[in-house]
C-alpha cells in the first residue's frame, strides 16, 4: 500500500514524498510553518518555510533561524510535491499549508478562526481530499459572540473601572490576543499601557498594522499614573508582584475559555470576556464542509468527541496524537509557551 | 427576573465578599416584597421541588440544540453544571423576559402537575426566548442550587443591612421550615409571633479546630474538655407536647428517628438539647458507617431500628423550662443538663428505655492530662477532644475563643492515583476527583480504597491534571483510567469494614494530605495495611 500522503510520527506531521515536515515539534531539517505560536513554531530546525509576515514574528522569537517567506496562495514545489500556503485568520501571518501530490490534495490548518478580526488576512476555505483540522472549541457549548460586540463590551469595562478610579487589567497572550485587543481599545477614554513582552511583540507588528499609541510600563511608571487607564498584560503575569503594584484594579481576561463560568472564577479574575482566535463550534463545522474533503483527521482540541461527531454527521474521521497545546493548554496560564488561544 | 439574573451574575462574577453583600443589600432594598422572599428562600436552599427530572431535561436541551445525547452528556461533563450547559448550546437568543421572579416561580410550581408534553412546550419556549444569562438563571431555578459563593451566612448580612434588623435575629428567623409560595415578606422577615417559633431552632454554635497548641489556650481550670462525637450534630426540642429534631445542615429530621418520640412527657415542654445522634447498635457507639444506614431514609423499617438504633449524646441546653438559656454560661448550662439527665434516668429505670445519654464533661489538671485523653479518644470511638471555656455562652455560628475541636491527628496511609474524573463548579475542566488504590496481597493488582478531592494546592492540582491528561489509558464517559505513577499520603477519620466496599474497608472523610513524589508505587501500601489500622 502506497504511504499516506500525510503521516504522523514522533518528529511531526510528515510529508514523505517531499521529506518536509509541517509544524514540527522535534528539530528536523526541513519545516513548514503554519503561524508563530510556541507550539508550532518551535526552535532547532535547519530550514523553515512560512508566510512572510510571520518571518519577522518567528525571527522575534526563535532568534537568527534560517527562513524563507512565501506569499499566499503561491504554489512552490519541494521534491516534485506541491505545496501553497492560504489564510488561517487565527493570528497575523498564519497559514493553512495546502499540499498536492499525484492528484491527492490534503490541507493542514495549523489553528484557525472564521471571522475577520481585521488585523490577520481573514480564513479562505480551500477544497481538499483530506482536511486537518485543530479543534480547540470543537465542543457545542462554544457559540463566539461578535467581535464587535465583545469590543465594545469591552471598552465599556475599561469606562466602568475609570470612572471608579481603577485601573483596568486586560490579559492577553502576547502574539495575537493582544494585538487584537489593542486595535480595537477606544485610546479616546484613556492611556493603553503594555507589559513589556507584549510591547516587544507589538513593535515586531506595527510595520505591518496600524494600532493605536501604547505605552510600555518600566520600572519607573508610577501608579498614580495607571489609575483609570488600560494595562495589556500576558496571561502569566496575573497574580504577580508586577501587577499587586497597581491597586486598585480590576482585572479580566479575553479568552474562548471565558465562556464558562468555572474558569473565570477558578483564576479568581474579575471580568471574562469571550473571544478567541480559534473557531467556535459551528465555524468548524462550516469551515470543514466549505472544503469538501471526506476524510477530517483532528488534531488537537477536544478532539475525541469532535470527530466522534463528524462520524456521526457522515465524515470518514478520526485522531492523530500531535503536541499541539489543545487539552493541555486549556485555561492555564503559560509563562514559557505563548498559547494558542 | 432581569433584576434577580442580573444579581447572580454580579455575584457570580466576584470573588470579593464585600461587593456580594452589598450587591445582595442593594437587591432587597430594590425588589418586591415577594421576590425577596423566593431570593432568601433560594439562597438558603429552598428551592421549588424539581418540575422536571433531569434525564428529561437533558433530552429535551439536545433535541433543542439539534445535537445527539451523547454530545449533550459529553459537554455536560466539560463544562460542569447542567443549567449552564443547557444555556450554552441552546442557539442564542438576545431576548429578556419582563415577567417577575415570583411569576417564574409560581409557573415552575404549577409545572409539577402538568403532562410531559406542556412541560417540553414550557421549556422550549423560555429556552428559545430567553437570553444566555436569563436562561442560565432560570434553568438554574429548575436543577437545582446556585453555587455563586453565597452562604445563608453572607444572605443574612446583606439582609440585616437592607433592613437594619439584627443579623443573629434574622438568621433565628430564616430557620426552619417556611414556605416561600405562601409566606410573606412581612411574616418572614418583617413581623415577630410567638406561634411561628414553635418548631424554631437556634443557629448552631461551631467550633474552630485548635490552632498551633491547645496549651496556648491559658490555664486548664477554665476549660471543661468532652470527647468529641463522630455523629449528626442535631437540636433536639420539646414544645407545647411535640417534639421537633434539626441537623446542622438546618434540616428537619424528626421522622427519621422516631426513637426521640420517647422524650415527649419525659423532658418537659420548652427544653432544647444540643448534642450528636449517634449510631448505637448492640448498646455501643457505632461506627459513622453504622449512621449511614439511617440518615439516607425518611421512613424507618422495624427491622433497620432494630439493627442500628440512634442515641442522642446531648452536651448543651440552649432553652430552659421555655426561656432562651443561652446567655447563661456554659457551667450553669451544665448543670441544668446534668439534673435534667437524672431526672431522665429515674424515669427511665421505672419504666422503658429512653435514648438519651449525657456527653461528660471532663476537668483535667494538667494540659499534658488532657493530650493523654486525646490520645485515648478512638478507643473511645471519638475524634478527639472538644475545649469549652467554662464561663462561654452559646454563641451564633462559627465564632473563635470559647469552643475548640482538637481532633487527633487523621490516620494516614501511601495510596496510588487509579482512576480522575473532571471537578464540577470552579473545578470543571480540571482532573481534580481521583481514586485511590492500595495493593493487593500479593501486590500484583490495585484495590480501589477511596476518592478524595480535597487537600492540593490549585499549583499541585494543576500538574495531576497534567499529568492525567498525557497518562490517560482509557476513557469511561467523565472518568480516566490513569498509568499508575503518583502516590499520594492519604488521610482519613476513621475506618471499618464494610461489605458495599470493594477493598472491604470503609474509610470517614478521605482527603488528601500531601503528594509523595518521593514515593514510587512500589512504595504504597496495601490493604492489608490498611486493614491493620482498624481497631
Amino acid at each position: 500500500m502506497k504511504k499516506p500522503l500525510l503521516q504522523f510520527t514522533e518528529k511531526g506531521i510528515y510529508c514523505d514524498a517531499a521529506k518536509v515536515y509541517l509544524d514540527p515539534w522535534k528539530p528536523v531539517d526541513h519545516a513548514i510553518i503554519s503561524h508563530g505560536h510556541a507550539d508550532h513554531s518551535r526552535w532547532g530546525h535547519k530550514k523553515y518555510i512560512t508566510h512572510h509576515t510571520n518571518v519577522p514574528i518567528i525571527k522575534h522569537r526563535l532568534g537568527d533561524i534560517n527562513v524563507s517567506g512565501r506569499a499566499f496562495n503561491e504554489p512552490f514545489m519541494i521534491n516534485n510535491v506541491k505545496f501553497s500556503l492560504h489564510p488561517a485568520g487565527h493570528i497575523i501571518g498564519s497559514s493553512q499549508i495546502r499540499v498536492e501530490h499525484q492528484g491527492e490534495v490534503w490541507v493542514f490548518t495549523g489553528d484557525y478562526k472564521t471571522e475577520d478580526d481585521g488585523i490577520a488576512v481573514p480564513f479562505e476555505p480551500i477544497r481538499c481530499h483530506t482536511f486537518i483540522t485543530e479543534c480547540t472549541f470543537g465542543l457545542p457549548a462554544f457559540k463566539w459572540t461578535p467581535q464587535d460586540e465583545v469590543m465594545h463590551n469591552i471598552n465599556t469595562w475599561w469606562l466602568q473601572n475609570q470612572a471608579e478610579g481603577k485601573t483596568s487589567i486586560l490579559f492577553g497572550y502576547s502574539l495575537g490576543k493582544a494585538q487584537r485587543l489593542l486595535k480595537y481599545l477606544d485610546p479616546s477614554i484613556g492611556k493603553i499601557y503594555t507589559h513589556g513582552a507584549i510591547e516587544n511583540m507589538t513593535e515586531v507588528i506595527r510595520p505591518m498594522i496600524d494600532f493605536p499609541v501604547t505605552t510600555r510600563i518600566t520600572r519607573e511608571t508610577k501608579k498614580e499614573e495607571l489609575l483609570g487607564n488600560i494595562v495589556l498584560a500576558p496571561p502569566s503575569a496575573h497574580g504577580s508582584t508586577w501587577i499587586r503594584k497597581m491597586v486598585p484594579y480590576v482585572t479580566a481576561s479575553a479568552s474562548g475559555w471565558m465562556a464558562f463560568r468555572g474558569a473565570r472564577r477558578r483564576r479568581a479574575i474579575d471580568k471574562g470576556f469571550v473571544l478567541s482566535d480559534h473557531c467556535d463550534w459551528h465555524s468548524l463545522l462550516t469551515a470543514i464542509e466549505a472544503t469538501g474533503a471526506t476524510k477530517v483527521i483532528t488534531t488537537h482540541g477536544y478532539t475525541d468527541i469532535f470527530s466522534r461527531y463528524l462520524r456521526t454527521i457522515g465524515y470518514d474521521a478520526r485522531t492523530e496524537k500531535t503536541q499541539y497545546e489543545g487539552e493541555l493548554a486549556e485555561m492555564e496560564s503559560k509563562s514559557e509557551t505563548e498559547a494558542a488561544v | 427576573m432581569k433584576n434577580f439574573a442580573d444579581l447572580i451574575k454580579t455575584l457570580d462574577s466576584t470573588n470579593k465578599t464585600t461587593l456580594k453583600v452589598a450587591a445582595l443589600a442593594n437587591y432587597f432594598k430594590k425588589a418586591s416584597d415577594q421576590d425577596k422572599v423566593w431570593t432568601i428562600a433560594i439562597l438558603s436552599h429552598r428551592r421549588p421541588p424539581r418540575p422536571v427530572n433531569t434525564t428529561l431535561l437533558r433530552a429535551w436541551a439536545s433535541e433543542l440544540a439539534n445535537i445527539p445525547l451523547w454530545l449533550f452528556e459529553e459537554s455536560y461533563h466539560i463544562v460542569g453544571d447542567l443549567a449552564e450547559t443547557i444555556a450554552l448550546v441552546i442557539p442564542p437568543s438576545t431576548q429578556t423576559s419582563e415577567k417577575s421572579l415570583t411569576q417564574f416561580l409560581e409557573e415552575i410550581l404549577a409545572l409539577k402537575k402538568k403532562s410531559e408534553e406542556e412541560k417540553k412546550e414550557y421549556l422550549f419556549d423560555n429556552w428559545t426566548n430567553l437570553n444566555y444569562y436569563e436562561r442560565f438563571v432560570f434553568t438554574k431555578l429548575i436543577t437545582g442550587s446556585f453555587r455563586i459563593g453565597v452562604s445563608q451566612k453572607l444572605m443574612t448580612r446583606a439582609l440585616s443591612q437592607a433592613t437594619a434588623i439584627d443579623e443573629d435575629i434574622l438568621a433565628y428567623k430564616l430557620m426552619g421550615s417556611w414556605d416561600p409560595n405562601t409566606i410573606s415578606y412581612h411574616d418572614l422577615i418583617l413581623e415577630e409571633k410567638d406561634a411561628d417559633f414553635l418548631s424554631k431552632p437556634y443557629p448552631f454554635y461551631l467550633a474552630y479546630a485548635v490552632e498551633d497548641k491547645a496549651k496556648n489556650l491559658g490555664p486548664i481550670s477554665d476549660w471543661y474538655g468532652e470527647h468529641k462525637w463522630d455523629g449528626i450534630r442535631s437540636q433536639v426540642i420539646i414544645r407545647n407536647g411535640e417534639l421537633f429534631v434539626w441537623s446542622r445542615g438546618e434540616e428537619l429530621v424528626t421522622d427519621k428517628y422516631p426513637e426521640f418520640e420517647s422524650f415527649v412527657g419525659v423532658i418537659p415542654d420548652g427544653t432544647v438539647l444540643d448534642g450528636e445522634i449517634l449510631p448505637f447498635p448492640e448498646g455501643n457507639i457505632g461506627t459513622f458507617n453504622d449512621l449511614q444506614t439511617r440518615i439516607g431514609r425518611k421512613t424507618v423499617s422495624k427491622a433497620l431500628l432494630a439493627k442500628t438504633p440512634v442515641i442522642l449524646k446531648a452536651y448543651d441546653i440552649l432553652e430552659w423550662e421555655g426561656k432562651d438559656i443561652r446567655q447563661q454560661s456554659f457551667e450553669a448550662r451544665r448543670t441544668i443538663l446534668e439534673s435534667l439527665y437524672k431526672k431522665v434516668k429515674i424515669i427511665e429505670s421505672e419504666n422503658s428505655a429512653i435514648p438519651l445519654h449525657l456527653s461528660q464533661t471532663i476537668s483535667f489538671d494538667s494540659w499534658e492530662a488532657a493530650a493523654s485523653e486525646r490520645e485515648r479518644s478512638r478507643e473511645v470511638k471519638s475524634e478527639g477532644l472538644m475545649l469549652k471555656r467554662k464561663d462561654s455562652p452559646y454563641l451564633v455560628g462559627r465564632k473563635k475563643g470559647d469552643w475548640w475541636k482538637w481532633k487527633v491527628d487523621p490516620l494516614t496511609i501511601d495510596a496510588v492515583l487509579t482512576y480522575a474524573m473532571r471537578g464540577h463548579g470552579r473545578r470543571s475542566n480540571l482532573f481534580t476527583d481521583y481514586t485511590f488504590g492500595l495493593w493487593n496481597e500479593d501486590k500484583t493488582e490495585l484495590v480501589t480504597f477511596a476518592k478524595a478531592y480535597s487537600g492540593l494546592t490549585d499549583a499541585e492540582f494543576r500538574k495531576v491534571d497534567r499529568f492525567i491528561k498525557s497518562n490517560t489509558i482509557e476513557r469511561f464517559g467523565p472518568v480516566r483510567s490513569v498509568t499508575p505513577q503518583l502516590v499520594f499520603e492519604i488521610a482519613f477519620e476513621g475506618i471499618a469494614l464494610s461489605k458495599r466496599h470493594k477493598s472491604g474497608v470503609a474509610t470517614r472523610f478521605p482527603r488528601i494530605l500531601r503528594w509523595r513524589q518521593d514515593k514510587k508505587i512500589e512504595e504504597a501500601n496495601s490493604l492489608e495495611d490498611l486493614k491493620e489500622l482498624i481497631i
